[in-house]
């Protein structure tokens, strides 16, 4: 299958970090053209494209950009997830790194149709090296009149810019965790409604959008919306729930491969095709045993459902929670599903914010459990266990507020749905010595 | 005595024009404080707090929600090294470098060695998935690393700084 990338265009071409070299190929005229419209009309195009949030949702862009309140007086804001932190993905990094003008340019684009005046891009600590080439990005373009006041001498178009740097929590993922983290506070996500459209940032209507969303903005303004729907999957006509997976998507790829890496694709390619055809295949010969389809949270996949395709409705079918954040990492057969599981739930445990109880206490009572199991002291009655408390938190069953627990959920529920046999041989055949980590 | 001197205040004054709030400013102003101090005392929270118009209570709650921030009786040593635990790099040797860093360190998991060069801590999912297993020195990513690299690139990091 040969796709020719369009968010990765730039990747290694010299210098495209800089303003100059950004515009010789190409950059800020969908800015331009997105100017000549106005701002409802830019909200059509991207409503018309089909584009859905690639930060884990999966929600309506240009839906959500509509539920902003008609005529606000403003001031607007525009937060731009760079939070990045779901195990197994780097997309956002990468494309902050290596083009952070394209990043900008679909910020600015954005801001001019929902009418934001301020956008605080909120950037995890650890993105070190995003941070200095995004700021310098935006010095270069406030100096060139494409941020500041009177944006392309547009008397009606102002736009500031800011970073803002995280310091190391997940949860600032979560759209309302991450403007709590903004305000100052302790990023504890919000009862919705009231959703931040109508009362986000500084109880002012805000739009949070995560950087590859607003990256694909740039295109879709520069190349239409009938061209974004020509890529990818359209809807299933059987499934009324289904809003099509339109676009290319930067899908991750990482653990028990050959190549490790980043690479766009329409969406709706299989995760065998990206193990095989983009990851080198298998390491060290092997097979996989499991792969997660979109960041830890979205559960696995078994090796017999590897040819399930990765758009916003394919993992659901095989019992994973969604697309996520399309970052696919490989588990070969060597590996114990008993320690992958354990890693994933000390992940939740270590990042559940402590606000709603059943998150706070589940996420703990499951990473006990499981080290109990690799201690050598699990019982087979330790697995429903987990799988009751498993079931008993997150948003899917209503007692938590965000969902995270229903991430840290899910590939506790897959796990022992797919690998049942192989945690039962494990707590049946490890005695006390095994290895204690 | 106040322990933010006056480039730290103007710092921190610097951030006040970008937010509408005063309490936007409070995790822009831990990181000036750690940056310099490298830990954040009981006397430097209060003195924020009083620079943003907030009760020491407020800024103290947000400080001691992210694991980022160290108290002045565990502050950081002069490099922060992070070891990523997370599954991507865990499939691909992750606990193992973070088991022999700490080996070869003398120090745990959060612990500054005794000369106080050295901070080590695990780290939950750095980003850095196709370089796995990787670790951060202070705010930049590297990997893939063996622990031999790894000690070779903080000495470099100790050096250059």
């Amino acid at each position: 299958m040969s796709f020719e990338p369009v968010l990765l265009r730039n990747r290694g071409v010299p210098d495209v970090q800089r303003l100059e070299v950004y515009q010789q190929r190409g950059g800020y005229r969908a800015l331009e053209k997105a100017l000549r419209m106005s701002p409802a009309e830019v909200v059509q195009v991207v409503k018309d494209s089909g584009l859905r949030g690639r930060g884990g949702a999966g929600f309506p862009c240009g839906v959500k950009w509509t539920f902003l309140p008609k005529d606000h007086s403003g001031p607007i804001y525009l937060c731009v997830n760079a939070d990045e932190s779901e195990p197994g993905t780097f997309n956002n990094r990468i494309l902050m790194e290596e083009d952070p003008h394209q990043v900008l340019e679909g910020i600015t684009i954005s801001a001019y149709a929902t009418r934001a005046t301020t956008a605080y891009i909120y950037l995890r600590y650890e993105y070190g090296r995003c941070y200095r080439t995004m700021q310098r990005a935006v010095d270069e373009a406030y100096a060139a009149g494409l941020l500041g006041r009177n944006i392309l001498g547009r008397s009606d178009f102002h736009l500031d810019v800011y970073l803002h740097r995280g310091a190391g929590a997940y949860i600032c993922g979560e759209e309302t965790g991450l403007i709590e983290s903004l305000e100052g506070k302790r990023a504890w996500p919000r009862i919705k409604p009231p959703f931040p459209a109508v009362e986000g940032a500084f109880r002012k209507p805000t739009i949070v959008n995560n950087v590859e969303t607003l990256a694909c903005v740039t295109h879709i303004l520069d190349r239409g919306a009938d061209w974004f729907k020509s890529i990818g999957v359209p809807p299933d006509p059987n499934n009324p729930r289904d809003l099509g997976s339109y676009g290319p998507k930067l899908y991750c790829i990482s653990g028990h491969v050959n190549n490790p890496c980043c690479v766009e694709l329409p969406l709706g390619v299989t995760a065998r095709q990206l193990i095989e055809e983009h990851g080198g295949g298998v390491w060290k010969g092997r097979k996989a045993k499991a792969v997660v389809p979109g960041g830890i949270s979205m559960g696995f996949l078994s090796e017999s459902e590897l040819d399930t395709p990765l758009d916003f409705i394919g993992p659901t079918k095989v019992g994973c929670l969604g697309l996520g954040t399309a970052a696919v990492i490989v588990i070969d057969d060597q590996t114990s599903m008993v320690d992958v599981l354990y890693n994933s739930c000390r992940f939740f445990r270590h990042e559940s914010c402590g606000q709603c109880t059943p998150c706070r206490e589940g996420t703990e009572w499951m990473t006990k459990i499981l080290a109990r199991i690799r201690r050598g002291q699990g019982e087979l009655s330790d697995l429903d266990q987990l799988l009751e408390i498993a079931n008993g938190i997150g948003i899917t069953p209503g007692t938590t507020i965000c969902g995270l627990a229903d991430g840290a959920a899910w590939p506790v529920k897959n796990a022992l749905t797919k690998f049942r046999a192989e945690f039962e041989e494990y707590i049946r055949h490890h005695g006390r010595h095994h290895d204690q980590r | 005595m106040a322990i933010l001197t006056e480039a730290m205040r103007e710092r921190i004054r610097a951030y006040l024009p970008r937010y509408p709030s005063k309490q936007a400013v409070v995790l822009p102003a831990l990181h000036v404080v750690q940056d310099e101090l490298r830990c954040v005392p009981l006397e430097a929270v209060r003195e924020i707090a009083e620079m943003l118009d907030l009760h020491p209570a407020q800024v103290q709650d947000t400080l001691s929600f992210y694991g980022f921030f160290r108290d002045e009786k565990h502050p950081l040593g002069r490099k922060r090294v992070w070891v990523c635990r997370s599954l991507s790099c865990m499939l691909r040797g992750g606990e193992e470098l973070l088991r022999d860093l700490s080996a070869r360190l003398g120090v745990k998991p959060g612990e500054t060695t005794p000369d106080g060069r050295i901070t080590l801590e695990f780290a939950e999912c750095l980003g850095q998935c196709e370089g796995a297993p990787c670790l951060m020195i202070d705010d930049e990513v590297h990997g893939p690393l063996t622990t031999e690299q790894a000690l070779e690139l903080l000495k470099r990091a100790e050096e250059a700084s």
